[in-house]
């Protein structure tokens, strides 16, 4: 059992008044920048606060950001990419149904669903168009080569979009929610209705179960190394390793960050094996994997929301985070 | 804790009224928003600023309940829309009129996340009155749709007979003998009956009054859905009860659509409330028998293939 966190975070964190509802947040050209449910994407800037509205009135419903762009899908049908210039340009038009995933790679691919509909764009601005056998919950890129991973009813499916050939199918009975690729490109991971998470090794599509959770698992985090998987949806994170050949098989998962409180966002730190952790009360730690030492980040505030947007910059140095409440902060390590 | 946002779901037989209705509904002056949830985007003309287009996408749970089926795309769009919670001050689910009721309904009550923000409130089922006859022949649909509502809207009774009428409404009521039931011409319905039902609230379900069970009306071809009413005079053991009543949906869930009951415990001196979809079931004590109250136990099941008399000694068995 964990004690009360030793030291704090808290003098180090600079308060952001957001307003709404935070999806997603991250940095591009290093700097903070969030995107709202109320159709905002919101960029911190040393001066204050620059709000943009690239979907006009409609709701964002997904959001990717990445250091070079924010991806967003709207209730309004459209993908839209907005980049640290703030100019944006208009990638998709779904006619009105709603955006359900989207996702980029580091290299300039995109992808977004609508539906059983999938649209992958390649860095060239090619687009490629793929029905899936039921609707599409999430979206990820393969860390090498062109391949998008998505999941879907009764399991998930892997596609060369510049391919002809039929995608490669992982099944699993079910619905699959959230999907994510390990940064080595060994597995396959998606959170499911169950409360579960399922995982396949690529090599042998072996798969592998992960439960346990009292909620749906709706973040997850791989480290730095590949070498862990951290995840939401229970009173700890939950941690699962997957630095051996058979991943997590077998082993039980560590756990860090116990409180009375379920987890809603965990977040890699991008070169160290610390782990900050989202809490439904709006607290956030940062705890370290080595000796689960534990520092204070936020210090949970009445009214304020569950933590949704958590993400770290790419040096390690900055952690943004959002609530459902529309309030945000900026932790600066010191 | 904020208040759960209350969801209408719409039923009916292609052609019924159910697109009048919900028109109606949206365009009343109320002072309410809705957002609006319906099948194929921009199939009808649909008043409103928030219409989401749906896939109707049903899946089973892996819950090992074969009858514990939810809509899919109905647990993303409702994430979506609640995170924008001050745009509506309620939902509206719009079925196509092939449409099963049952995972629309379970959808609230098996999804933690959906049940956390959302409660539903009534399944409202509009029925064609000079049509409803045929459908019931050839449509095992609409069957399910009546035994599913807790409200139904009887439409376009300016194109019947009397005689008509009172058969339609007899058919009704052998497949549902405990949802109000509004007669109504193009729709006209006041939004009192159709919204604010809380038809799923224990605290709600007050008495269980068919209004009409005529002894012997009862199908007896026991593949087809009807109901079974049953009332037992004095008090039930609740030990023998509970056992039985989780027991027996279990096993029968897949064809017992809805129930609902009020039960006199022995040494309680409150009323024990309990309703139930499919496998689903929830129950609680509720206020104080009054002084003057006849302490008996009511309950009705509407689904197929029950046994009146199998149903009936296994309650008899339960009494105190």
């Amino acid at each position: 059992m964990s004690t009360a966190p030793h030291t704090s975070l808290t003098a180090h964190v600079m308060p952001i008044d957001i307003g709404d509802h935070i999806l997603r947040c991250g940095f591009i050209a290093q700097q903070p920048v969030l995107a709202l449910a109320d159709g905002q994407v919101v960029h911190v800037k040393d001066d204050g606060l620059t709000r943009t509205h690239p979907h006009g009135d409609a709701a964002i419903l997904v959001a990717h950001i990445q250091h070079d762009l924010v991806l967003t899908g709207g209730e309004d049908g459209k993908v839209i990419r907005s980049l640290p210039d703030g100019s944006t340009s208009l990638l998709g038009d779904e006619k009105g149904r709603w955006i359900d995933a989207l996702t980029a790679s580091p290299t300039g691919a995109m992808a977004w669903s609508t539906g059983k509909l999938i649209t992958a764009r390649d860095s060239k601005g090619e687009i490629r168009k793929r029905e899936a056998p039921s609707t599409v919950q999430g979206l990820a890129f393969l860390p090498k080569g062109y391949r998008l991973a998505y999941s879907h009813y009764n399991g998930a499916s892997l596609w060369f979009p510049n391919s002809e050939a039929n995608p490669d199918s992982l099944e699993w009975k079910g619905s699959h929610i959230d999907i994510s690729t390990s940064p080595d490109g060994r597995f396959v991971v998606t959170s499911m209705q169950e409360n579960t998470l399922h995982g396949w090794r690529l090599s042998d599509k072996k798969d592998m179960r992960m439960s346990g959770y009292p909620a749906k698992i709706r973040s997850l985090s791989w480290s730095h190394d590949g070498d862990w998987l951290a995840t939401s949806g229970a009173e700890a994170a939950v941690i699962w390793p997957f630095k051996d050949k058979d991943g997590p098989m077998g082993k039980p998962p560590r756990e860090c960050g116990v409180r009375p409180a379920k987890i809603t966002q965990v977040a890699f730190h991008p070169n160290a094996l610390v782990l900050a952790i989202g809490y439904e009360d709006n607290c956030i730690l940062l705890c370290r994997l080595t000796d689960a030492a534990e520092l204070l980040v936020r210090v949970p505030v009445k009214g304020q929301g569950s933590i949704t947007a958590m993400a770290w910059d790419k040096i390690g140095k900055k952690l943004i985070f959002g609530t459902s409440e529309g309030a945000a902060g900026l932790l600066t390590l010191p | 804790m904020t208040e759960k946002i209350p969801v209408t779901v719409l039923t009916g037989y292609l052609g019924a009224g159910k697109t009048t209705l919900l028109n109606r509904i949206l365009t009343e002056p109320h002072g309410k928003k809705f957002a609006v949830v319906v099948n194929e985007f921009g199939e009808v003309g649909i008043d409103n600023d928030l219409v989401v287009g749906a896939d109707e996408e049903v899946f089973e749970m892996n819950n090992g309940c074969i009858c514990c089926t939810v809509r899919g795309d109905l647990i993303r769009i409702i994430e979506g829309l609640m995170r924008r919670k001050g745009r509506f001050d309620g939902i509206i689910v719009e079925t196509t009129g092939l449409a099963d009721p049952a995972p629309v309904a379970q959808t609230f009550f098996v999804d933690q996340d959906v049940a956390e923000k959302t409660r539903l409130d009534a399944v409202v089922t509009v029925v064609d009155a000079k049509w409803l006859g045929e459908r019931l022949k050839d449509a095992p649909e609409a069957r399910n749709q009546i035994a599913f509502a807790d409200v139904i809207i009887l439409n376009k009774i300016d194109l019947v007979s009397a005689i008509e009428l009172a058969a339609v409404e007899a058919q009704i009521r052998a497949i549902n003998p405990y949802a109000s039931l509004h007669k109504t011409e193009r729709s006209a319905v006041s939004l009192e009956a159709v919204l604010g039902r809380n038809a799923f609230d224990l605290d709600r379900i007050l008495d269980i009054e068919p209004d009409f069970l005529e002894p012997g009306h009862h199908h007896h071809h026991s593949a087809e859905i009807g109901s079974i009413a049953i009332t037992v005079p004095g008090d039930i053991n609740p030990d023998k009860f509970m056992p039985w009543i989780n027991e027996f949906t279990q096993t029968h869930g897949p064809d017992i659509l809805r129930c609902k009951g009020i039960l006199s415990f022995k040494n309680e001196p409150r009323r024990f409330v309990f309703q139930g979809v499919h496998m689903i079931l929830d129950g609680d004590l509720q206020r104080d028998w009054k002084p003057d109250e006849l302490r008996q136990s009511k309950m009705v099941f509407i689904g197929r293939k029950l046994d009146r008399a199998m149903i009936e000694k296994a309650v008899e068995a339960t009494r105190a």
